[in-house]
């Protein structure tokens, strides 16, 4: 950031050294080690799931043990989720959401650093299970009892790894609710906050109420395995299906809480690049408003085959399908944004208009699952690999990598290379489908996930998909050299950056100093929502 | 002073979030060795929620500090406010996990076990001498393997027309207790704050050593522990995660009574009474729920 410094130069005085990360109180870097952890964490998992798919280019045994392979996706699972996305959108709220309502700072920056630095730390704890008699985590992410019980040493590892996180996004979501309830400039009311930052108060919601029930959870998990409780056990009483409910009454809104911020970041820029105001702006907090409530009757869906009373089945059968709803009217806010918009098609643009045309490819799948009776078949094959990827990959990466080029700009001062960025978007668009669509197929036809050898019907699919998942790992680099070379220099960012940008973010200079706004702005009706 | 404009505080860089991080680092490594059966483990257990209550004082002390010195604007006041909220809803949460378990159990697995809807033949194959009733003394491993099971039978539960109710009576008269610590606060009375607060760190210990005595009276003479299946593992994660709740916040009620016999506190600036009051109250809260559903039906 050497040209940075002289943008500098009139800004107050900037912590040196090592010390400005570690005892860091300023949101921007906070933002930066967030998004740095993030994508080194993408690319552990990223490494993770390379093994999984050279794994299963053929059928029969390869490279790993059985053991090794169940390793790799349930770590995998845990690195992408907790490591990768759920830091990233953190990252951006905390870089961004201080622009945008026109605060100096996070309304608490010394609990925003411990947030930050919790992290490395629980991953250490998690990674160093590896190393461990008895190994990584095995039994998938969900944790599930009593087959995590096999674990050797590495559980109470995983079981504190989890902890740590879980401190870590509470303070996060904390954080994020006391700094847009208490540091909003004059004028900006509730129904002018950018849509990045309501998807964001709401995703800290579900993270408030959603993370001490997992830390309850992981709990009783360990007080099952070294103090004698029978939670999770029949022959005490227990019931191993209540660690299945306490988990997905996490784990249903943990999917909105890693999806709702890359709905913001696309509800930011479709208008931008539309050159029209964000159509039906409060029918899209509401909307969101809606998915996350939701979200907590739900979580039995992902229960579906585990022998439910019929009455329960049908309740979440019927609750799911509710969730379309609401998802239906972002869908289609979002087309019409674009509808009749002098569009042009730069890096972001592109990413945003994958989520809408992927995620939606997600989201039927997803409605498919939902319905009770066919979620029979689909339960524990690829046809759920395939949706959750569709969601995850196109739906919520590509909108944080769009938020990134979007935004990348603002933080560096510079341009990004235009012409590799699309050659990011195209590379990963062609191979991610290539990744994850013909998982569908073989899904359907009743290739169980998990496991690291198939039947021989499977070979030909297999070996496409890990073809589409080498470029796909490969087609990640480009973005990695974007970022460096547009840190490094590159054509002058203007404030405003994009021609069609609007919002308090633009109307500082790129890149922004480093206490963000000393004096607040004044938001208008016209500013907000122009 | 602080790096600030005249509109907002923010703090310095501080070095005590990194130390909070690797003191709980710390703590997890060395609890984790420990339950692998290390005996250094322990040792860096020790060590760790040593480090963590050193963050925690030079943390606090440096925001008393700040607060002393008048740095705090109405802004950050509202902050305080908003944060201590959600970190009491947090806590709500967590709660309501281990609830959410006992109801649960009580509703649908232990009536399942005892052959109730879809658990007919698990129930007449597997135990078909298990009954389901709630306290739960005996449990479905017991019914079949008497005593080789692997878990204690229950002698007796803990009345809740006994000691139970005389705690029930201590925690809400510290509600109250704190509640007239408040109002003399507000008034600017000295004196009658430092009592009603110190009477509520009384009531709050008082409360903790009861709980113990009924844990060793637990363990001791109705075999009823952490290992006598579900009724163990749901009394004793519920009342030990409230007992250490109370605690802590008996703990923060013996500072913030420190910090009135220096008198900190104004009757209009007092935010670190009211957010430990808060706490409290939600402690109390919990309690009841406790009382009721653990205790008494």
């Amino acid at each position: 950031m050497s040209d940075a410094a002289v943008h500098d130069d009139h800004h107050d005085h900037k912590p040196t050294g090592i010390g400005r990360w570690l005892f860091s109180t300023n949101h921007k870097d906070i933002g930066t080690m967030y998004l740095i952890f993030a994508l080194t964490m993408f690319f552990v998992g990223g490494a993770m799931a390379m093994v999984i798919r050279a794994e299963l280019f053929q059928p029969g045994l390869q490279f790993v043990n059985p053991q090794f392979f169940n390793s790799m996706t349930t770590v995998h699972a845990l690195v992408m989720i907790f490591g990768a996305l759920m830091p990233a959108g953190v990252g951006l709220a905390n870089w961004m959401i201080p622009l945008m309502i026109g605060a100096p700072d996070m309304a608490m920056p010394r609990m925003n650093n411990m947030s930050f630095w919790l992290l490395p730390f629980s991953f250490t704890l998690l990674l160093s299970t590896f190393f461990m008699e008895g190994g990584a985590p095995a039994g998938g992410w969900t944790m599930y009892p009593p087959l995590v019980f096999q674990l050797g040493d590495g559980f109470p590892f995983l079981i504190f790894a989890v902890h740590l996180l879980g401190i870590s996004s509470i303070m996060g979501a904390i954080n994020i609710i006391a700094t847009v309830f208490n540091m909003r400039a004059p004028g900006m009311t509730f129904m002018r906050l950018p849509l990045f930052v309501w998807t964001w108060i709401i995703t800290a919601f579900l993270l408030i109420a959603a993370m001490p029930v997992l830390a309850g959870g992981v709990t009783m998990l360990l007080t099952d395995k070294f103090f004698g409780t029978a939670f999770f056990d029949a022959a005490g009483g227990g019931d191993p299906l209540l660690f299945q409910h306490v988990f997905w009454f996490f784990g249903h809104p943990e999917v909105y809480i890693l999806v709702l911020p890359s709905f913001g970041i696309i509800s930011q820029i479709i208008p931008t690049f539309a050159r029209k105001p964000l159509f039906g702006y409060s029918s899209m907090v509401y909307a969101t408003a809606s998915i996350a409530f939701l979200s907590f009757f739900v979580w039995a869906h992902h229960m579906f085959a585990v022998g439910m009373p019929l009455a329960g089945e049908l309740f979440f059968m019927y609750a799911t399908m509710m969730i379309a709803v609401p998802t239906g009217v972002k869908i289609f806010n979002w087309t019409a944004t674009m509808w009749k918009g002098s569009m042009t098609f730069e890096t972001p643009m592109l990413f945003a208009i994958g989520v809408l045309f992927m995620f939606s490819i997600g989201g039927f799948s997803g409605v498919m699952m939902g319905i009770t009776p066919v979620d029979f078949q689909y339960h524990d094959t690829y046809f759920i690999v395939a949706h959750f990827h569709y969601v995850i990959v196109p739906g919520i990466i590509f909108g944080i990598i769009g938020g990134i080029y979007y935004w990348l700009p603002k933080w560096t001062g510079h341009m990004y290379d235009e012409t590799l960025g699309k050659w990011h978007f195209w590379l990963s668009t062609i191979s991610v489908n290539v990744l994850f669509f013909p998982m569908h197929f073989i899904g359907l036809a009743g290739m169980p996930r998990r496991i690291p050898d198939y039947s021989t019907q499977f070979a030909d699919w297999n070996a496409i998909i890990s073809i589409g998942g080498i470029v796909f790992g490969l087609s990640q680099l480009i973005m990695v050299w974007v970022v460096i070379k547009c840190i490094r220099g590159g054509e002058k960012a203007t404030d405003e950056v994009w021609e069609g940008a609007h919002g308090l973010e633009f109307t500082l200079p790129s890149p922004p100093p480093f206490h963000s706004f000393t004096t607040p702005p004044e938001v208008t009706e016209a500013s907000a929502h122009s | 002073m602080s790096d600030s404009s005249d509109t907002y505080f923010i703090p310095e860089p501080s070095r005590w979030p990194i130390v909070g991080t690797l003191a709980l680092f710390l703590t997890f490594i060395g609890g984790g060795m420990m339950l692998n059966g290390s005996g250094f483990g322990t040792f860096i257990l020790g060590m760790g929620i040593a480090a963590v209550i050193y963050m925690f004082s030079g943390w606090f002390s440096d925001v008393i500090r700040e607060s002393m010195a008048g740095n705090y604007s109405k802004q950050v006041d509202i902050s305080f406010r908003w944060g201590m909220s959600w970190f009491i809803f947090s806590e709500v949460m967590f709660f309501a996990a281990f609830f959410g378990a006992l109801f649960y159990i009580r509703v649908l697995s232990v009536p399942w076990l005892g052959g109730e809807g879809a658990g007919f033949a698990t129930h007449m194959f597997l135990w078909p001498d298990f009954k389901a009733v709630w306290p739960l003394l005996t449990t479905p491993d017991m019914a079949l393997a008497g005593v080789e099971s692997q878990y204690t039978a229950i002698k007796d539960v803990i009345p809740a027309f006994d000691v139970p109710l005389v705690n029930t009576i201590l925690l809400l008269s510290s509600g109250v207790t704190i509640t007239l610590a408040h109002h003399a606060l507000r008034k600017d009375h000295r004196a009658p704050l430092c009592w009603w607060l110190a009477a509520t760190v009384l009531l709050g210990i008082v409360f903790v050593y009861f709980q113990i005595g009924e844990y060793a009276h637990a363990y001791h003479e109705l075999d009823l522990t952490m290992k006598s299946g579900v009724y163990g593992s749901t009394f004793f994660m519920l009342t030990g995660f409230h007992g250490f709740h109370v605690t802590m916040g008996a703990t923060m009620i013996f500072i913030i009574l420190i910090r009135s016999m220096k008198g900190h506190f104004s009757s209009k600036d007092h935010f670190a009474f009211e957010g430990v009051a808060w706490y409290w109250h939600f402690v109390d809260v919990v309690w009841l729920g406790l009382y009721i559903f653990v205790y008494w039906i």
